[in-house]
């Protein structure tokens, strides 16, 4: 879990996003470094989701400046399909493609984009179908899985294109409870191979046990940040201690 | 009724053909323009959307006869002898598929824009996520998901579109309606002539339903 500080794989400086007159993000700013874990916290419409949309510019950047791995996102010319292979993406609703089976699902993204031959892909595909502990479903369609698997199988697609950054949008927030944890297993296991992630939770347990930050986000802004140590246990801006106070 | 169909039983297969000919000229076209305009539809793109909406909204607000008609008189008159052109025709069959394919065009478009409209647009961000461009992002993951809510509608439409061919009599062409008119004025058998050709035409509907149910249940199976 070694982060290298010397690294900085995603630069954000004074990131705007308005949809339409709402503005969601104002002022928001922060590095992550190579094999960081940064959760974001914050209630329902703190702009959590849409900071993290915009690190891969699913969502347009209004303003400021956003850079992954040295590429500017709100520069024009940026093939924004080539960064978003290094940069893997979970959502809160799996988004599974429905039309094709568990290993379809992992393969076509390599294969489509000349990443892997097929029989590479597919054996891609069984090691990381093995490491979350599904490779019996490889032939499974997404609506025959639970949602702690089809999550996992997200996870395993996203992993499929190599990606250097992990981005997961509260992963867990559409799980039956027992399914919770399952799914944590595996985000836990890939922070501890130096994964770099940034995970919109609301699990504080997975934030206080595999964070190496926290950053506390209210209302478009950055209100708190630091070790989970520091915001979760000793937090001190009122904003932080009344939503800690509701949710632990 | 024997000696009608001794007679023309063959001339009036001989037209059915030609109305599934016409219906599947017409079909094939109407299917790519369809897909084009449903998909300008559904970019991301003013204009597109705009060139889309126009398309459709000026065919559907135009009877199909008034179409025909357009297409098989007024655009060689236009081309000849206004424009001077001279010596542009169309047969019947050109009209016809032309016409049919603006016409079916049009609401297969509304077809295919709805379908894409109702898969989840998280399909085609996970797809853009993963680094897919746009446009195989929709062919791959998006439309194949559409097809198999649109279906049910597109053999729909067939079934019009195939039942509108019998519009295109008007201007000459020679299928089933056409041929049996001239059938009743030689043979004053207008009960027992109609009475077949209104069969003849729900026979072939029948197997069509039945072909696309089949189609339905196997694009569906071991997906649900």
């Amino acid at each position: 879990m070694a982060v290298n500080k010397n690294n900085v794989k995603i630069h954000v400086s004074h990131l705007k996003k308005n949809f339409g007159n709402l503005e969601v993000l104002k002022d928001v700013s922060a590095d992550i470094h190579e094999g960081e874990v940064v959760v974001i916290l914050g209630p329902s419409g703190s702009g959590k989701s849409t900071f993290l949309r915009c690190l891969n510019r699913l969502e347009e950047i209004t303003g400021g400046e956003v850079i992954v791995d040295g590429h500017d996102l709100t520069d024009k010319k940026t093939n924004i399909n080539k960064v978003r292979e290094n940069v893997g993406m979970v959502f809160q609703h799996f988004n599974l493609f429905n039309n094709l089976n568990v290993m379809g699902n992992m393969m076509l993204a390599p294969t489509e984009l000349k990443k892997a031959t097929k029989a590479e892909a597919k054996e891609n595909a069984l090691r990381l179908l093995n490491r979350v502990g599904l490779a019996d479903k490889a032939e499974a369609y997404p609506a025959q899985l639970s949602g702690g698997q089809k999550q996992r199988v997200a996870i395993a697609r996203a992993l499929a294109m190599n990606p250097d950054i992990m981005l997961f949008d509260e992963p867990t927030s559409a799980l039956d409870p027992e399914m919770v944890g399952e799914v944590l297993q595996v985000m836990k296991q890939l922070a501890s191979e130096g994964m770099t992630m940034v995970v919109v939770t609301h699990e504080i347990g997975f934030a206080r046990e595999v964070a190496s930050r926290v950053i506390f986000m209210e209302g478009g802004y950055i209100v708190e940040e630091g070790t989970p140590d520091e915001v979760i246990n000793h937090p001190k801006q009122p904003r932080t201690i009344d939503f800690l106070s509701k949710v632990l | 009724m024997i000696q009608i169909l001794t007679t023309y039983g063959g001339l009036l297969l001989t037209a059915m053909g030609q109305t599934l000919l016409l219906a599947l000229c017409g079909l094939f076209f109407a299917c790519i323009l369809g897909l084009i305009f449903g998909l300008l539809s559904v970019v991301k793109n003013r204009a597109c959307n705009i060139i889309s909406i126009i398309f459709v909204d000026a065919i559907r607000g135009v009877p199909m006869i008034v179409l025909a008609y357009f297409i098989y008189f007024g655009i060689p008159y236009l081309l000849n002898t206004i424009m001077g052109f001279g010596g542009v025709t169309l047969s019947a069959l050109q009209a016809g598929t032309i016409c049919l394919a603006l016409n079916c065009g049009a609401y297969m478009a509304e077809i295919i824009r709805a379908g894409i409209e109702s898969v989840d647009k998280g399909q085609m961000e996970a797809a853009r996520s993963l680094g897919l461009p746009y446009w195989r992002a929709m062919f791959r993951v998006v439309l194949p998901q559409a097809i198999r809510t649109m279906i049910p509608s597109i053999i729909n439409q067939f079934i019009i579109t195939l039942k509108d061919t019998s519009i295109l009599s008007v201007i000459g062409f020679p299928e089933l309606v056409n041929t049996a008119k001239n059938v009743v004025a030689n043979s004053f058998m207008s009960f027992q002539v109609w009475a077949i050709v209104a069969v003849m035409y729900l026979i072939v509907i029948t197997i069509l339903s039945v072909l696309a149910k089949q189609m339905e249940r196997r694009l569906n199976r071991g997906r649900e």
